[in-house]
């Protein structure tokens, strides 16, 4: 099925554009200006080069340790992340009734963590997770686990990945759960007919339907567990030390905290260029699957 | 397929971890602070609404949710009214430059909001909008928009092209065409797309935050004030977020049942 070419509608997307470029491209292009240029405080700022950058990239120099750190460990969190996410997403969605009068009020309730804002997310993990008054922090103390968010590394990365999980798997589920919805019954019927097991019918059935929506549930995923900021900053505040001090956390203390701009601006280009390469790679494999799986 | 019984423990038993700190939250909302701090306690023995009665009745409370309310509904209509004729002409036509350009407003919502927190508080300051709602509504523009043409492109496609065609045939101008017959056949995807945007925006708190100071203080800046001026007060947090929770709930009661269906028709 191919589309009229019509360069007319290009006028259907120019209100798009215009809103889109005055919040994104101006603002870059301020980030950009900071990136090159040095300030002697009182708004005089000079040319600075690529010093910034390679400062930045080199992870010899103080600032290239912090952000080589920060990467790595915002790296492991995603694919953590999105490990547990996407498994249990997808097992949650096949437990989900199909119909009847539970299905409207099962997904509000599945929904509703995400509809929480972010900062009262971590007020509410920020108590949960306390081994005194908190019922997370307290069964797992009473379970003989040394757990303490604020003194203890992982202690402190369990209690992220769990609330990133808490948070969001109910995406990946709304995701899937549509996605097998999606799903014909005559394509049940042939497989009952063959009289396929649970597992083949998942196999060959609907995890292959499946795969447009996981795409979409992937790269959603990644890109906020990649860009994770008010958890870590209300739940640990990236300690204890800079176990849990992620890319924008990390950004942000540079930015506003020390007011480095030099520096700040070069991180964020660094950072945003190193989301949209993995995004557009995982977006380019993706779209060739799906040309394949069309012929 | 039947949902057997054991996938119907296993659902039981997810909801009920999730339903847990959203519980302990409520719990805490009517516990007195005294009681919240002496340990731990699975439900509270003087319950008390005072918290609520305090922030429902405080002029900053309630200016605090008056400002969160207009600029998620500002940016809402905003992005849900752009979006519209930019996911039909995607959806509907080829022209130069399309892939590239849905991927580049895809990448907007790539953008950690770090990024962007300072040179948008100097843009807005230029402006003169810091400090307003606009400021808000628009600067949430930038993840919502994009992510508002991703959905709507989806159901756009859901409607036969042939409708367009027999509409022009019938002699309907475009903008006639599109308000009249075209807008209701996606009343769903609107529904939906609207629902996505009021939520990201509606829980989005760095950029609301820094784009404010004094006269449009969203409910996340109230919070933080509140306990930067009084103490740890934790069971007037609770109580402020549970009633954080409310307008999103009524939201998706409304679209629970359009809901599933709005990203499975969404192309990438």
């Amino acid at each position: 099925m191919s589309k009229p070419i019509n360069n007319r509608a290009w006028f259907f997307v120019l209100p798009v554009l215009g809103f889109v470029m005055f919040s994104a491209i101006i603002p870059m292009m301020t980030v950009v200006n900071y990136s090159v240029q040095d300030t002697m405080g009182s708004n005089q700022f000079f040319w600075n080069g690529d010093q910034w950058f390679r400062d930045l990239l080199n992870p010899t120099t103080e600032i290239g340790a912090r952000f080589a750190g920060a990467l790595g460990r915002n790296l492991t969190f995603s694919l953590v992340a999105l490990l547990i996410e996407v498994p249990l997403g997808i097992g949650m969605a096949l437990c989900l009734p199909r119909q009847g009068w539970t299905v409207g009020f099962v997904l509000v309730l599945i929904a509703l963590p995400m509809l929480i804002p972010w900062n009262v997310v971590g007020t509410i993990w920020q108590i949960f997770a306390r081994a005194d008054i908190g019922l997370f922090g307290a069964t797992l103390v009473g379970m003989g686990i040394p757990y303490n968010v604020t003194q203890d590394p992982t202690s402190a990365w369990v209690t992220i990945v769990v609330i990133d999980a808490w948070h969001w798997t109910p995406l990946v589920i709304l995701l899937s759960y549509a996605g097998l919805r999606a799903i014909p019954d005559a394509y049940y019927q042939a497989a009952r007919i063959d009289s396929a097991s649970r597992w083949a019918i998942f196999t060959n059935v609907e995890l292959p339907k499946l795969h447009k929506v996981l795409v979409i549930a992937v790269l959603l995923r990644f890109m906020q567990t990649f860009m994770i900021y008010t958890e870590p900053f209300v739940v640990t505040g990236g300690g204890p030390g800079s176990s849990t001090t992620f890319l924008a956390i990390d950004l942000v203390k540079i930015a506003l905290g020390q007011v480095d701009l030099g520096n700040a601006a070069a991180m964020s280009l660094v950072y945003n260029l190193i989301t949209l390469t993995i995004c557009w790679i995982f977006y380019t494999i993706m779209t060739q699957m799906d040309k394949r799986g069309a012929e | 397929m039947h949902a057997s019984r054991l996938s119907r423990v296993f659902l039981i038993v997810y909801l009920i971890v999730l339903m847990l700190p959203i519980y302990w939250l409520i719990n805490m909302s009517l516990k007195t602070n005294t009681d919240i701090v002496s340990g731990l306690g699975f439900y509270p023995k003087h319950p008390t609404f005072a918290k609520y009665l305090f922030i429902l009745t405080d002029p900053t409370w309630q200016h605090g949710f008056g400002v969160s309310l207009t600029f998620v509904a500002i940016n809402t209509l905003i992005s849900v009214t752009v979006a519209l004729p930019a996911a039909y002409a995607f959806n509907r036509y080829a022209f130069v430059g399309d892939k590239h350009l849905f991927f580049w407003l895809l990448s907007n919502q790539m953008a950690p909001a770090a990024v962007y927190a300072m040179p948008f508080f100097n843009l807005y300051y230029a402006l003169g909008l810091f400090d307003t709602v606009w400021a808000v509504a628009l600067a949430h523009c930038v993840f919502n928009v994009p992510l508002a043409v991703w959905i709507l492109e989806g159901f756009v496609g859901g409607v036969p092209r042939e409708i367009d065609e027999t509409a022009a045939i019938d002699g309907y101008s475009f903008p006639h065409f599109f308000i009249k017959i075209f807008l209701p056949l996606i009343a769903n995807g609107i529904g939906v797309t609207a629902f996505f945007c009021f939520m990201f925006s509606w829980v989005e708190q760095l950029l609301a935050m820094t784009l404010t100071s004094s006269h449009a203080l969203p409910i996340p800046a109230v919070m933080t004030q509140a306990y930067a001026l009084e103490g740890m007060d934790w069971s007037l947090l609770a109580a402020a977020g549970v009633l954080t929770m409310i307008p999103g709930a009524i939201v998706i009661w409304f679209v629970r049942n359009h809901i599933a269906k709005g990203f499975a028709l969404g192309r990438v």
